[in-house]
């Protein structure tokens, strides 16, 4: 039972740390602040969520491996869930904070093609 | 397992933070300074259970709040130039 | 814009604002509640009783600030949870498009500026739409135009899959008025 959670939760680690680790990457090679803000998605989402759900397998491995019911692991897990919830509500609104303070500041996007093209 | 996450977590919060060198512009360095921000976070999470002491997620969480308030704070000021109230918001809409 | 429409929408809900307001403010207690009881860890009495006191100075508090309003307590009853998970696949999905294109050497980007319609009625609504494009990676909400959205797509794919108003009418379904 014990390595069942194990195995769920070093999945989400390894695949959550590759995907900060993208996002680290992406912020440095992008070419202009607009696109890495992209970057930064990366690890906001992916990155952070799948390494926080590993911590809660671990959690919930605590939990269910302990004798009786115990509130400890229980209680990590829900703070791991408001964490993750508090990240993923702010770290858009930061962005869209950034983003939308650069543009009234001034600071042009490179565009590839179709410059300003009104769609629909 | 805990010790890949932490050294994966250190890699990025090193490349935000080579981008807040790097800049060009204040809005590149305070994006790497939001990213350096969520990644304390993690990183804290994960000293948590890599030293087995659960108590290191209330601080995770603390910072998560601050993280974003100071955030919102930085981008105001950058924004109109100074902490007021919401009159000047609304000429500039 | 928005101050306006919401001053519009309370005076012409001036009937049965009190109850709505009452209805905020039950499910803000709830939530408090149950955080502090999440927080604490510590369930003897006196601790428990400190938690109930604190929860109703809060109350009393948004009360007279007149702020216990959809804005601190959202109450969408169960149908985020049936959007939650197509938000979760469609994040994935753009999270492993965007890491292969960051990580090709060439980098296949085609940054771009597009509008696209933003059909909720509310401020919720749109808070949450604005929000969900940017947490899909390879699209960033700008800047809100009367009901349009200026969205930064890092890639073509990312720019059409939201111009396709697919994400569009699930948040209005998500924001239930109409």
């Amino acid at each position: 039972m014990g390595i069942l959670f194990d195995i769920l939760s070093w999945t989400c680690l390894v695949t959550g740390s590759f995907f900060a680790v993208v996002g680290g990457i992406g912020i440095v090679r992008l070419p202009d602040f607009y696109t890495r803000l992209h970057g930064g998605g990366i690890t906001d989402t992916l990155g952070a969520g799948l390494v926080l759900v590993g911590l809660m397998f671990q959690a919930a491995k605590g939990g269910v491996l302990s004798a009786g019911f115990e509130a400890g692991p229980w209680l990590v897990l829900g703070k791991l869930v408001m964490i993750l919830f508090f990240l993923l509500v702010t770290s858009p609104t930061s962005c869209h904070a950034l983003a939308s303070a650069a543009l009234t500041n001034g600071l042009q996007p490179e565009l590839s093609e179709k410059k300003d093209e009104p769609s629909r | 397992m805990f010790a890949i996450a932490m050294a994966a977590i250190l890699v990025t919060m090193a490349l935000a933070l080579a981008r807040a060198r790097l800049g060009p512009t204040v809005f590149d360095r305070i994006l790497a300074l939001n990213m350096f921000g969520t990644k304390t976070v993690l990183l804290i999470a994960v000293i948590g259970f890599l030293t087995e002491r659960p108590d290191f997620l209330d601080l995770a969480l603390l910072y998560a709040l601050m993280n974003f308030i100071g955030m919102v704070a930085v981008l105001r000021f950058s924004k109109y130039g100074h902490f007021a109230d919401t009159e000047p918001e609304k000429k500039a809409e | 814009m928005n101050q306006t429409s919401s001053d519009h929408r309370m005076a012409q809900n001036a009937s049965d604002d009190r109850t709505g307001r009452a209805r905020y403010s039950l499910a803000l207690g709830v939530v408090l509640l149950g955080i502090w009881l999440l927080w604490s860890g510590h369930y003897t009495p006196l601790v428990i009783g400190f938690g109930v006191v604190s929860c109703a100075i809060v109350l009393i508090l948004t009360r007279r600030m007149n702020i216990a309003d959809e804005e601190c307590a959202p109450l969408l009853g169960l149908r985020p949870f049936v959007y939650l998970p197509w938000l979760i696949k469609e994040i994935t999905l753009a999270n492993i498009d965007i890491a292969k294109r960051v990580l090709t050497p060439e980098m296949p980007i085609n940054p771009q500026m597009i509008r696209v319609r933003a059909s909720q009625k509310g401020d919720l609504g749109r808070v949450i739409y604005a929000n969900s494009i940017t947490l899909t990676p390879g699209t960033v909400s700008v800047d809100m135009q009367d009901g349009e959205i200026v969205v930064h797509a890092l890639t073509s794919e990312a720019a059409d899959e939201d111009k396709s108003g697919d994400m569009d009418r699930r948040v209005t379904a998500l924001e239930g008025l109409s």
